[in-house]
């Protein structure tokens, strides 16, 4: 790690990514900014739609057509994975030091091919290993996601392993690179809540052990609290609230955060009626022009009808309120 | 064994399942036949569900839990054991007597994308089961019961003119909802009707079936594999794993003092979205994965990731017994 503290492993500015289909255009991304330190694990919570995954697959370079990157970059150490001239720097960066994890391991991984065919080849691409260095290397990384007896596992199919132990090869080809950077786009959301336990013990320790940075994509506040550092919580395309993730659990601003952590049932408290949201998401063809949450929000008043960008709260905690704004006198 | 809390034992239950098992056959085992081999999808499962009273049924996918509530209403073959309506015995149903019954039981997906069909119009998909019974003649006449039912589950009006596709999921889910009322049942079995909704959504989706259950008297076999969300709308909660019910009580029974190692795991795993709680809490490790309903093992069917598995626990199943008023568990050393 040579780059000088001050400088985010990855920051993201301003991205904005459209959709250009039939019914209109779909703008996913509304000028999306984030930032990842060395060795933090930042979660990115929001509902279906909110636009979260869209932002990860950015990063990646995952957005095909109809979608395009209209607007904002995308900074590596300090280097631009957008700029057309950088393309060799984004070859070895993408799937070497960036990796991605997805969510349903049954589809991700590829039927034909053994276990063993799949991760040798991502470590003779991007490694320069031999065959046997690879396959050597193979068996490390299925012990270090613990599974047992690998070389039986390396020749094995997808299909003859369970959804759990597929997530585990999904991990472990990530880590296959030594990657600075793993995106997990909501790695558990396919598994049993006792096999997520699982996964998300493992993300933790290899996390921890290896240094590695993490972005959780998810739809779980649940685990977002016992992974993560910091926390963005999307809405609508935007972040709304960005924190410490402790302090955002603790005393959220943002008024869909705070219904968003209301919303959520928890097993250690009973309450006789579950609380909701009223109304549904906007659609993001014709996003509302103020805030996105206005016609949702119980303290909506006439400001919120103009956009608010991202105010600091101090803390390195941002909201996005005129609410907030206000009383924090500006 | 039934699963009745002492405190209800006055009322005689709506729903009764007896020693159920439900086994499907799924070929031979190999390409020149051989044995043949038979997933083990419900075993030796008993509960009741009282007028007006939630069971949540809670389990990991391949519990079980879904072929249990198709095989009360009759869609799933019941190759051991008993099922009660109403006191009448209905194991065995036909096809016409199915129907009959799902006048008075009613089913409720869990995917509301896939379970309207995308070529109907919503008032031909709510006022179906009233053409179907007999109960209206044509579609005009059933429009002012679908009015009145799309009303009842918080759809506007004009809701009826439209296509699924133009409405998100969970006024989807209004959508099945109002389907399964239309016949005025007294049951109905949502399996898993709010897993596929976003958290701002699903609680709408749960405070609405809570609020038609007290204005109708309705009784629900919940099934879910969200903890949580069970746990707000049940009076009662079965747990299952492999089949097998493992624990079944009173809902704040199964939260705060779970008998079962299996309850006892689940509940440890499922995170609170609150960092410093979540930072404090134990986790009770179950390594490994539930076992194959081809193969089940001998014994518990959980032994095989039991922390406190003994011999017993191998050579014997353990059934349902009581542990404290209201508190039933299939254990051997709990």
């Amino acid at each position: 790690m040579t780059a000088s503290p001050n400088i985010p492993l990855l920051e993201a500015r301003d991205l904005v990514v459209n959709f250009y289909t039939r019914g209109g255009v779909v703008q996913a991304s509304r000028g999306v900014s984030f930032q990842v330190d060395y060795g933090q694990t930042l979660g990115i919570v929001g509902e279906s739609g909110s636009g979260k995954s869209v932002a990860v697959q950015a990063v990646m370079g995952l957005i095909f057509t109809p979608g395009h990157i209209e607007g904002g970059d995308i900074l590596f150490k300090g280097r631009s994975l957008l700029d057309p001239a950088g393309r060799k720097f984004v070859r070895q960066v993408r799937g070497k030091e960036i990796a991605m994890i997805f969510q349903d391991p049954m589809t991700s991984l590829n039927p034909v091919f053994t276990i063993g065919t799949q991760i040798t080849e991502v470590l003779r691409h991007h490694m320069g290993m031999t065959k046997d260095q690879a396959r050597h290397r193979a068996m490390e990384l299925l012990d270090m996601v613990d599974i047992n007896a690998p070389e039986k596992r390396l020749k094995q199919y997808p299909h003859e392993m369970s959804g759990g132990m597929r997530q585990r090869v999904m991990i472990a080809m990530a880590l296959a690179c030594e990657p600075q950077l793993i995106i997990a786009d909501e790695p558990t959301t396919a598994l049993d809540v006792t096999i997520q336990a699982q996964i998300l013990e493992l993300l933790a320790d290899l996390q921890q052990r290896l240094n590695v940075s993490v972005i959780l994509i998810t739809h779980d506040l649940g685990v977002v609290a016992q992974l993560c550092h910091r926390v963005a919580v999307m809405y609508a395309g935007r972040i709304v609230e960005v924190g410490d993730a402790d302090q955002v659990f603790a005393s959220p601003v943002h008024p869909y955060t705070k219904g968003l952590i209301r919303a959520t049932p928890r097993l250690d408290v009973v309450t006789e009626r579950m609380v909701s949201i009223d109304g549904v998401p906007p659609d993001l063809i014709s996003p509302p022009k103020g805030c996105a949450f206005f016609p949702r929000c119980d303290q909506a008043k006439k400001a919120c009808s103009r956009m608010q960008a991202l105010i600091e709260l101090g803390d390195d905690r941002h909201v996005s309120c005129w609410c907030a704004a206000k009383e924090n006198g500006r | 064994m039934t699963g009745q809390s002492h405190n209800r034992t006055s009322d005689s239950p709506l729903v009764a399942v007896k020693d159920l098992s439900v086994r499907f056959d799924v070929g031979r085992a190999g390409f020149w036949g051989g044995k043949r081999l038979i997933v083990h999808a419900v075993e030796k499962v008993s509960f009741d569900i009282h007028p007006g009273e939630t069971l949540g049924l809670v389990g990991e996918s391949g519990s079980g839990k879904s072929t249990t509530g198709r095989a009360v209403l009759g869609r799933a073959p019941v190759s051991e054991g008993q099922i009660f309506f109403q006191g009448k015995e209905i194991s065995h149903a036909g096809k016409y007597q199915v129907r009959e019954l799902s006048r008075d039981m009613q089913l409720v997906f869990q995917d509301p994308y896939a379970s309207l069909n995308p070529r109907m119009k919503i008032i031909d998909i709510v006022a179906e089961p009233l053409l179907v019974h007999g109960v209206v003649k044509n579609i005009r006449e059933a429009a002012q019961e679908v009015a009145r039912l799309l009303e009842l589950v918080g759809l506007p009006p004009d809701a009826g003119a439209r296509y699924p596709h133009a409405f998100s999921g969970g006024q989807r889910q209004r959508v099945g909802i109002a389907r399964a009322l239309a016949l005025k049942p007294r049951f109905i079995v949502a399996d898993e009707p709010v897993s596929a909704l976003d958290v701002s959504i699903r609680a709408q989706v749960v405070n609405l079936m809570q609020d038609l259950q007290s204005q109708f008297g309705l009784s629900y076999l919940f099934i879910a594999h969200d903890l949580a969300v069970v746990r707000h709308i049940s009076h009662r909660i079965a747990i299952m794993y492999a089949g097998n019910i493992v624990e079944l009580a009173d809902r704040d029974l199964i939260y705060d003092t779970p008998a079962h190692p299996y309850t006892r795991a689940l509940l440890s795993a499922v995170p609170v979205p609150d960092p410093p709680v979540q930072r404090a809490r134990q986790r009770i490790t179950c390594p490994g994965e539930p076992p194959n309903p081809l193969h089940p093992p001998s014994g518990c069917r959980f032994q095989s990731r039991c922390p406190c598995a003994t011999q017993t626990c191998r050579d014997a199943a353990p059934v349902l017994t009581h542990r404290r008023s209201g508190q039933m568990a299939a254990c051997w050393n709990c």
